[in-house]
């Protein structure tokens, strides 16, 4: 009931051009759309495309969020990693990283390595500003209660701060979700030789739209069904909460 | 200085930093000797110090000029031998009470069965049987510290040091949690050092009062409580209620200096 604006538009984007109000070259009709989708995926386009983009999307993904945690809270813990780390945090966070793709695909190639780096780079800063911030409020009973039940010092990092900080962290790595979408399908677009987003640079130049369609709608498709499992694991992991 | 002191604080005194704004000097020249199983109350206005002093014995903040010692030996940092009660609870959110209570008992490398069993005796000790698996946020304030008592009390410390530990709490309950920590004290004697500026809970639980003064936190007097608590009607005899003027009067002075 919820999506019922979505299946509107896909009524009205249907109509408009069976109609012959919007020309075909422009926006294939959303049946002809369907059918190139469904092609690409008995063909196996979707597959190996598919399989590419969500290793270098979760592989970086994953590397920005641990490590984008574990520099949050040494910020936050150590003051000597603060003054050395906290001034590069802030003259990148506002760098649009997509600026970026040239200088890993210089670094790395073509491949599946400049881009998974692209995403742990760009992904990164997010994910360590909301551990920083969560494991800064941290309150000091916390820390002082666990110490004074024998935890050692180190040990209250992994037992009170990191659980202390994660509803930030999982701001943070909510906001790396979407970002790691954007990096990707960009960079695949530019330079690579597989990836979703090769596949709708590919179709484009090769003026077959209906698929190329297909294609940027999984993607889009993707990002929604994305978040929503984040949302629905970041709520089970954080039912403590009020 | 008694030679069979537990906690003897010899010439304290502290100075608070904080990142902005002028060094004030919390503690000036406290000293302090307090007996195995004795029952404790510092009391005084807020900004006295009474916290400070609170904390350097627990070892969260570095001793800088005077010495505290353990039974005999300085204090090196936190450790299971004083148990600490907070005034907020400072129970981890993300855990369950069971896992809350349980917390010391993984440090203490116990087995998981030995665990189970240490932390449901000390939930039921508090009474918060039926409430193992809730977390934090779905207790009332009074659950919350009768859960952070257990969390405390199932390490078996020596010493309990608490910080206004019922301030938080209405009326009724903080005076049910008085009598209760006043059973399990008896029960289970330890060393209590009990922080608080309400001269009745002061006079109500301790066998002595050691009042201090505000800015610099002092020693201002120690006044010995030898009430009969095992008559319940003692809190409402003539004794109680002079114990309770004689040490408003010597706290009223300062109350109202700090204000």
């Amino acid at each position: 009931m919820k999506y019922l604006p979505l299946l509107l538009l896909a009524l009205i984007w249907e109509a408009v051009v069976q109609l012959g109000l919007v020309s075909r070259d422009l926006l294939p009709s959303l049946s002809d759309v369907a059918k190139a989708g469904w092609t690409l995926l008995r063909e196996g386009d979707f597959w190996t495309n598919g399989a590419a983009s969500l290793y270098r999307g979760s592989a970086g993904l994953a590397l920005a969020i641990v490590i984008g945690a574990l520099a949050g809270i040494a910020m936050a813990w150590w003051r000597a990693v603060d003054a050395l780390v906290g001034p590069l945090v802030e003259a990148l966070y506002p760098m649009p990283k997509s600026a970026l793709i040239p200088v890993t695909v210089l670094w790395l190639g073509f491949g599946d390595g400049s881009k998974i780096l692209l995403i742990f780079l760009g992904c990164m800063l997010p994910v360590t500003l909301g551990a920083y911030n969560g494991a800064r409020s941290c309150e000091q009973a916390l820390v002082w209660s666990a110490r004074s039940l024998g935890a050692s010092r180190l040990r209250v990092l992994w037992d009170v701060v990191l659980p202390a900080a994660l509803p930030e962290i999982a701001n943070g790595a909510r906001t790396a979700l979407a970002l790691s979408f954007v990096l990707l399908v960009s960079s695949e677009l530019i330079v690579a030789r597989a990836g979703l987003g090769y596949l709708i640079g590919f179709l484009g130049e090769g003026g077959v739209y209906d698929a190329m369609f297909a294609v940027v709608l999984v993607v889009a498709f993707l990002g929604f069904f994305a978040d929503r499992l984040y949302q629905r694991l970041m709520d089970r992991l954080l039912a403590w909460r009020a | 200085m008694s030679g069979s002191a537990q906690i003897t604080v010899e010439s304290v005194s502290h100075t608070y930093r904080p990142a902005r704004g002028r060094a004030v000097l919390a503690l000036e020249e406290v000293s302090l000797a307090v007996a195995p199983r004795e029952f404790v109350a510092l009391l005084g206005p807020s900004g006295c110090g009474k916290s400070t002093l609170l904390y350097l014995i627990g070892g969260f903040l570095p001793v800088e000029q005077g010495a505290i010692r353990i039974e005999g030996a300085p204090v090196a940092g936190p450790g299971p031998d004083r148990g600490v009660v907070f005034q907020h609870f400072a129970l981890f959110p993300w855990r369950t009470v069971r896992a809350n209570v349980r917390y010391g008992l993984e440090k203490l490398g116990l087995a998981r069965d030995e665990q189970e069993r240490r932390a449901q005796a000390y939930i039921e000790l508090v009474g918060l049987k039926g409430f193992e698996d809730s977390y934090p946020s779905q207790l009332s304030g009074g659950m919350k510290q009768r859960a952070a008592l257990a969390r405390t009390l199932a390490v078996d410390p020596k010493m309990l040091l608490m910080d206004e530990p019922f301030g938080a709490l209405d009326a009724q309950t903080r005076s049910l949690m008085q009598a209760e920590l006043y059973a399990i004290w008896q029960r289970t004697p330890k060393t209590v050092l009990f922080v608080t500026h309400d001269v009745q809970e002061a006079v109500r639980l301790a066998q002595r009062v050691v009042v201090m003064s505000a800015r610099p936190g002092k020693i201002k007097a120690t006044v010995d409580i030898a009430l009969d608590r095992a008559d319940p009607h003692i809190y409402r005899s003539a004794e109680f209620a002079a114990k309770v003027d004689e040490i408003w009067g010597l706290v009223r002075d300062e109350a109202l200096k700090a204000q």
